[in-house]
């Protein structure tokens, strides 16, 4: 397949201020390298993350969103994580459940001295989101046939 | 039927409650509707039969503010809206006089329609002290007959009991009528491939008009401000096609609700275009039945919801991935 013609997926990944975005940070100050299709958008806790944000990713065009926050325990917060954890895993469920594939949507807990394993966890997520093509379903799921 | 009226008069009069909050007949033998009766005179209209599927325990959030106590008829699986409204301070205990009523199943007449039956004139067999198990359908077409059970809403096959879990008194026998697997339903769109899954669901969530009847009616749906009404978001168009809301309202509004629907399949019984919405409330309390333990929201009015309490040692989710 030659370059122009390679499907470019959008990535979305929510990380949290205090852990996964210092990890980011962390990578980049390391040179460790990662797919430039992940968009970061900084919250200040996982557990800010609405879901219908991620529904709404999707609805914008994205193929994969993934959500990173700090490793439960380690919330800024005290608990924010733990709910969050609650939420995602009943809305991965959700999403599943109306045929969605789920390796569209992941939950990663990366700390802020974790910069190898963020950048680890986006090759591995764009990987994926390439294996599983553009996300369609999405899009249109009350358009009539 | 009278044993609630006299006693509704009885209140009237001595003063413990200002007004009643039950059914009056409708236009058609089946189509009784929620109504306020504040006289004696009013409660010639009351009305209380098989047909009574209303949820009556939203309405006391307006009730809550007005002067005086209101007498509030709920059936056993009303009871648990009403106590989670309780948990939910949208409702005041104090202002609500329950009255336990009596159920035996409630009936949908879109089952009798689809039976073929139209044109209907009367029914009878649906008065709650009939023990009858037929339904004897007077049409314009002839007399048809019907089993009670066969007519019953998809809800009252899954009955939660026979108890109410709040009442200040008690009046009529209950039945549970239970006779199929709450989460069958569920356990056979989980075992589908996600292809089959989605044009499941698309042809479903087709048949949507945005016609908001859902929402309206959902007891657990009782924000002051709701998220679909706001004319800074997309939703502001109800008939806007390819606006986010138009894909994702069920899925939004279902998770709003996850955790505080005590399914009671409201939603399913008012939409017109007959989608079977409780699918999505159900999955979710599946789900928090199998991850996070049992719970029946509305059986208490003080215990902490699924979703705003945790343990340290709560699934993944990637669990979603890995139980495929």
């Amino acid at each position: 397949m030659s370059v122009e013609n390679q499907f470019k997926p959008k990535i979305v990944a929510f990380c949290c201020n205090w852990c996964s975005y210092a990890g980011a940070d962390l990578a980049g100050s390391s040179r460790l390298t990662y797919p430039a299709d992940v968009k970061i958008i900084r919250v200040p806790c996982s557990c800010r993350v609405n879901p219908m944000f991620i529904l709404r990713a999707f609805e914008k065009g994205a193929d994969g969103v993934i959500i990173c926050g700090c490793h439960p325990g380690d919330c800024h917060y005290s608990t924010g994580n733990y709910y969050a954890r609650r939420r995602m895993t009943l809305l991965f469920s959700m999403l599943d459940y109306i045929g969605i594939e789920n390796g569209r949507t992941r939950v990663e807990w990366v700390s802020a001295a974790e910069g190898v394993k963020f950048s680890q966890t986006m090759n591995e997520f764009v990987d994926k989101i390439r294996s599983l093509g553009e996300n369609v379903r999405l899009g249109d799921l009350r358009c009539k046939k | 039927m009278q044993e609630i009226i006299s006693r509704a008069k009885e209140l009237l009069e001595n003063g413990t409650v200002a007004r009643v909050l039950g059914w009056k007949i409708g236009d058609l033998p089946y189509n009784p509707e929620p109504a306020y009766f504040e006289t004696a005179k009013d409660l010639e209209n009351f009305v209380y039969n098989g047909f009574c599927g209303a949820n009556l325990s939203k309405y006391m959030i307006e009730a809550s503010k007005l002067e005086g106590k209101t007498m509030i008829c709920l059936k056993p699986c009303d009871s648990y809206s009403f106590n989670q409204l309780i948990k939910e301070h949208r409702v005041d205990r104090d202002k609500a006089y329950i009255v336990g009523v009596g159920c035996k199943g409630k009936l949908d007449i879109e089952k009798i329609k689809k039976a073929g039956i139209k044109g209907i004139e009367s029914i009878s067999g649906i008065e709650m002290t009939d023990a009858a198990d037929t339904l004897e359908i007077k049409t314009i077409y002839g007399d048809k007959t019907m089993s009670y059970a066969d007519a019953m809403l998809e809800r009252c096959h899954v009955c939660k009991g026979k108890d109410h879990v709040i009442y200040d008194e008690l009046i009529g026998e209950s039945k549970d009528t239970k006779d199929a697997e709450r989460f069958a339903e569920i356990e056979k769109i989980e075992a589908m491939s996600p292809e089959e899954k989605f044009e499941f669901f698309k042809a479903e969530l087709s048949k949507c008009i945005r016609c908001n009847a859902c929402r309206n009616v959902c007891p657990a749906c009782s924000c002051r401000k709701c998220v679909f009404d706001s004319n800074k978001f997309d939703s502001a168009q109800k008939a806007n096609v390819d606006s986010f809301e138009e894909k994702m309202f069920h899925i939004i509004r279902a998770f709003h609700v996850a955790g505080r629907c005590t399914d009671c399949g409201e939603c399913s019984r008012v939409c017109p275009q007959g989608i079977p919405l409780h699918l999505f409330n159900r999955k979710f309390i599946k789900d928090i039945n199998e991850l996070y333990g049992e719970y029946q929201a509305g059986a208490d009015a003080e215990s902490k919801g699924p979703l705003t309490d945790f343990t340290f040692d709560d699934a993944e989710p990637s669990v979603v991935a890995e139980r495929g």
